[in-house]
């Protein structure tokens, strides 16, 4: 039915990817950094769906239940840390976080 | 017999090895029992080798026993073996005896002090191989044991390793004494080239068949053992390193630097004396060595004001006394000065050490005082040591023994009117120093209180060292006093007989000329240094009692000559080609560290932004493949 | 049909750039909402209607919702300021270059791919259902296991030493 090639298929996913990653890179804000990263496992998952329906089987469907099973885990833990990290360093900037250094 | 003799080296090195690896963990009883045991029980043994030895004589002269090879190639053949005659057995009980008490005496003296195990550790070690010293059986085993003693007295000086200047005295004597060493392995090496062998025996006896007297190869061999001989017996002109060697505790001093280490230099001498029959030369430069060697040090030991260095300056004048005995070839002589000199010396320099301790490290004779009536006992076994050491006329064994030297001075086939003078001048400075020290240290006033009473274990060897200074003597006594040789009967038979060209009438001239000397300069310095204390004054304060105290300039005319040129050498040259390598690498090491050390800001976008690159770079890579 | 799909796309396109663009954090959350449906939509076209009824529902209703629960708790939209400090247009820069370089070669890598014609065969709820408890039974049950660790995890990280402040003692 749908008669849009594969390639832009995949192609629109990738570009979500990397709108995804540039917004990773490109945010200090941690809350950002985590949506940035939803962007790119809905991508991901996205990818898995088109490959379902190319070859006509629903395993590509159960990975993306899997993943959401993950992504939600992911969140919620990402979401606990970021509340410590904000009461223990009173900002949300990624760059505060840099006790690991190498003093030097 | 044999077993034994190979024990009484064995069982010191035993007992270091145990004190040193496991001293931390022991008490102090258990350590100290250890550490004097161990050479009780060597001395013991050394008793019943000797009464062997004494039975079987005169038919067996020496024994001898192998315990395994040690290098065997080409055609060097060299086999750890010991050998006992009477030389050896000589030396071993000094070495043994005198050593045990000083054992004893140090557990009491090194009792609050935190090295204990480490201090009996390296004890044993310096007996131990100043026993394989003694009792080798080649030339090259003694070696072994001559450069054992060196560590161990490097060891032992600078035992109180915290102060620096220990340290620096400690390096002096080694390096002084290792100069001496160079000379002398040189020296084997020509013998081993010459005559194929490392055995004493077979040296001596190949050397006199070979080697004509005066030839130029013995001359040579003869002069480097001699510096070898210098070096450890500080003599001139290696004698700097003595008076600074006091730097380590009194035992230290009274074992290493008075009764055995520097006595290694008159055994060299004495073992291989045939060497030096082939070369008169070099005996009549030991005996003018010796000659000067007792004045200087008699003279410098009159302006010292360090109690210490009063003694080893009186140390290397007495064993100036034994290289003019060996020089004149009155061997038998040398050995029995060695003997009763390690007895009072000893004594002395045990006394000196409780002295000192028990006057809170006080050295300087001028601030202590009136101890007589504080401190009998070691008053009264100081005072007989000082008696036996000027040598007070019949009733010390020092009295004897160095009357002994004198006579022979004069009166031996290369003695000399002269050699006798610088003997007796010494003996007058002898008696000088010795009772200047007595009176300054245990008459007058007090100007330092004594902190507590000395123990037994520090009094008692005392008290046995000042018994044998006195009957020591009587072993052997002139023929005109009582004709007792029962010494020289035991030594003659390994060393030859000395040769005399004068009469026994002059001997009787001679011993009451020593005997007025003797007496005459105690009371000199009674009246000196007791009754009218002023009359030191104008001496005291002379430059030339500064050119005394300083050694006669020996140590200013070192550093100039030697030490001063190296040093600024080693400093010009301190940043070569060489070390610019090592420290380029060392450089180049640390710039890469503070280069990656950006990479590693603790940033998160900075390692995600890495991830992305690493990510473009190798995904491109591949595509383009 | 295809137009639908160009329309959803450029939807989704331009909502998640709006959303990794704002200042504001509500702000951007919605705007990520809205890309997540117009994906659904996509998904929905694609064959995959129970999968786009669980994306808008758990995806979308949970996930999000939660996201901004959090967000309103760290009351962080005050700082409006700080944001606008932290995102200045140079910062873009070498971002994009990045994903621009990727993207190209994604594309290159997609020139062998041979596509097979679509066809109307939509792919139920019932055969998912199957494969899920048959073939891949195992994996459900660790995808559990991982759930169950999820909420402990979440639940004893973000818990907070009771601070109990007396009038004359602060004990933290």
């Amino acid at each position: 039915m749908l008669t849009v090639s594969i390639e832009t298929q995949i192609l629109f996913a990738g570009i979500l990817f990397f709108l995804g990653l540039i917004g990773l890179l490109v945010r200090r804000n941690m809350i950002f950094m985590l949506m940035s990263i939803e962007i790119m496992f809905n991508s991901a998952g996205l990818v898995f769906i088109i490959a379902a329906t190319h070859w006509k089987q629903p395993d590509g469907q159960v990975m993306f239940i899997f993943i959401l099973a993950v992504t939600a885990v992911e969140v919620s833990i990402a979401l606990a840390l970021i509340l410590q990290v904000y009461h223990h360093f009173k900002t949300l900037d990624a760059d505060a976080v840099n006790k690991l250094k190498d003093h030097n | 017999m044999t077993t034994i003799i190979a024990l009484i080296p064995a069982i010191p090195f035993l007992s270091f090895l145990i004190l040193a690896l496991f001293g931390h963990k022991l008490t102090r009883k258990l350590a100290g029992f250890i550490g004097a045991g161990s050479i009780g029980m060597v001395a013991l043994f050394t008793f019943i080798v000797a009464i062997g030895f004494f039975k079987s004589l005169p038919e067996v002269k020496s024994y001898s026993v192998t315990i395994w090879e040690w290098i065997n190639t080409g055609n060097l053949k060299v086999d750890i073996s010991f050998s006992l005659d009477a030389l050896s057995l000589v030396f071993c009980f000094v070495i043994t005896f005198v050593g045990f008490l000083i054992h004893v005496y140090s557990i009491g003296f090194m009792s609050k002090d935190e090295g204990f195990s480490r201090f009996f550790a390296y004890m044993n070690l310096f007996i131990g191989s100043m026993l394989v010293l003694v009792l080798a059986d080649n030339i090259l085993l003694m070696y072994l044991g001559w450069e054992g003693v060196g560590l161990c007295s490097y060891l032992l000086i600078g035992f109180w390793y915290k102060e620096p200047a220990n340290g620096y005295a400690a390096r002096k004597a080694f390096i002084i004494t290792r100069i001496g060493d160079t000379a002398m392995i040189i020296g084997i090496f020509i013998l081993f080239l010459n005559f194929g062998t490392v055995n004493i025996n077979e040296l001596m006896q190949q050397a006199s068949g070979k080697w004509a007297s005066g030839s130029s190869l013995a001359v040579l061999t003869a002069a480097l053992l001699l510096c070898g001989a210098l070096g450890k017996s500080a003599q001139l002109p290696l004698q700097t390193w003595l008076p600074d060697a006091m730097a380590g505790p009194s035992p230290v001093s009274a074992l290493i630097h008075a009764a055995t280490m520097v006595t290694a230099g008159v055994y060299l001498i004495a073992r291989t004396h045939v060497l030096f029959s082939l070369a008169p030369v070099v005996q009549s430069a030991i005996a003018i060595i010796g000659a000067l060697t007792l004045l200087i040090a008699g003279f410098s030991a009159l302006a010292q004001h360090d109690l210490k260095r009063i003694l080893a300056y009186s140390t290397i004048s007495q064993i100036g006394y034994m290289f003019l005995a060996l020089g004149v070839g009155a061997w038998s002589a040398a050995v029995f000065h060695f003997m009763i000199h390690a007895f009072f010396k000893a004594l002395l320099f045990l006394g000196a050490g409780i002295v000192i301790l028990v006057l809170n490290e006080e050295h300087d004779i001028f601030k202590m005082g009136g101890l007589r009536k504080k401190m009998p006992v070691v008053f009264i076994t100081f005072l007989i040591g000082s008696a036996s050491l000027s040598a007070l006329p019949l009733i010390t064994a020092g009295f004897y023994s160095k009357d002994e030297i004198l006579w022979y001075a004069y009166s031996s086939q290369s003695g000399s009117i002269l050699l006798w003078l610088a003997g007796i001048v010494g003996a007058l400075l002898t008696a000088l120093y010795s009772f200047r020290m007595i009176f300054i240290t245990f008459y007058g006033e007090a100007k330092t209180e004594p902190a507590f009473n000395p123990g037994k274990l520090m009094t008692v060897p005392l008290i046995v060292l000042a018994v044998l200074s006195l009957v020591g003597g009587y072993v052997e006594l002139p023929a005109s006093i009582g004709n007792i040789h029962l010494f020289s009967n035991l030594v003659d038979n390994t060393l030859p007989v000395v040769v005399v060209k004068a009469g026994e009438n002059q001997e009787i001239l001679f011993q009451l000329l020593s005997a007025i000397i003797a007496l005459t300069g105690i009371y000199i310095a009674y009246l000196i240094y007791f009754k009218k204390p002023s009359l030191s004054e104008p001496f005291s304060h002379s430059r030339i009692n500064k050119y005394f105290e300083k050694g006669w300039g020996f140590d200013k005319l070192y550093n100039t000559l030697f030490v001063n040129p190296v040093v600024w050498l080693s400093v010009i040259d301190k940043n070569d080609f060489f070390d610019w390598w090592n420290i380029g690498i060392a450089r180049l090491a640390l710039m890469f560290n503070s280069l990656l050390s950006y990479a590693q800001n603790g940033k998160l976008r900075w390692y995600l932004m890495s991830f992305a690159i690493g990510i473009a770079l190798i995904l491109t890579y591949m595509l383009s493949k | 049909m295809d137009v639908f799909f160009y329309i959803a796309a450029s939807v989704a396109i331009i909502s998640t750039i709006l959303a990794i663009s704002g200042r504001n954090a509500i702000h951007s959350l919605l705007y990520l909402i809205l890309s997540l449906l117009a994906i659904s939509v996509v998904l929905y076209l694609l064959n995959a209607p129970f999968i786009a009824a669980l994306e808008v529902i758990i995806y979308a209703g949970a996930i999000m919702v939660l996201f901004i629960f959090v967000t309103m708790m760290l009351n962080i939209g005050i700082e409006r300021e700080t944001e606008k400090k932290w995102l200045n247009p140079r910062m873009w820069i070498v971002p994009s270059i990045l994903a621009l370089i990727l993207l190209v070669n994604l594309i290159l890598a997609l020139k062998n791919v041979k596509s097979i014609p679509a066809d109307n065969n939509v792919i139920l709820p019932k055969q998912v259902g199957i494969s899920l408890f048959s073939t891949y039974l195992l994996a459900v049950e660790i995808a559990a296991i991982l759930l169950m660790a999820g909420v402990i995890g979440a639940y004893h990280l973000g818990s907070q030493k009771k601070k109990v402040k007396h009038r004359f003692l602060e004990i933290k």
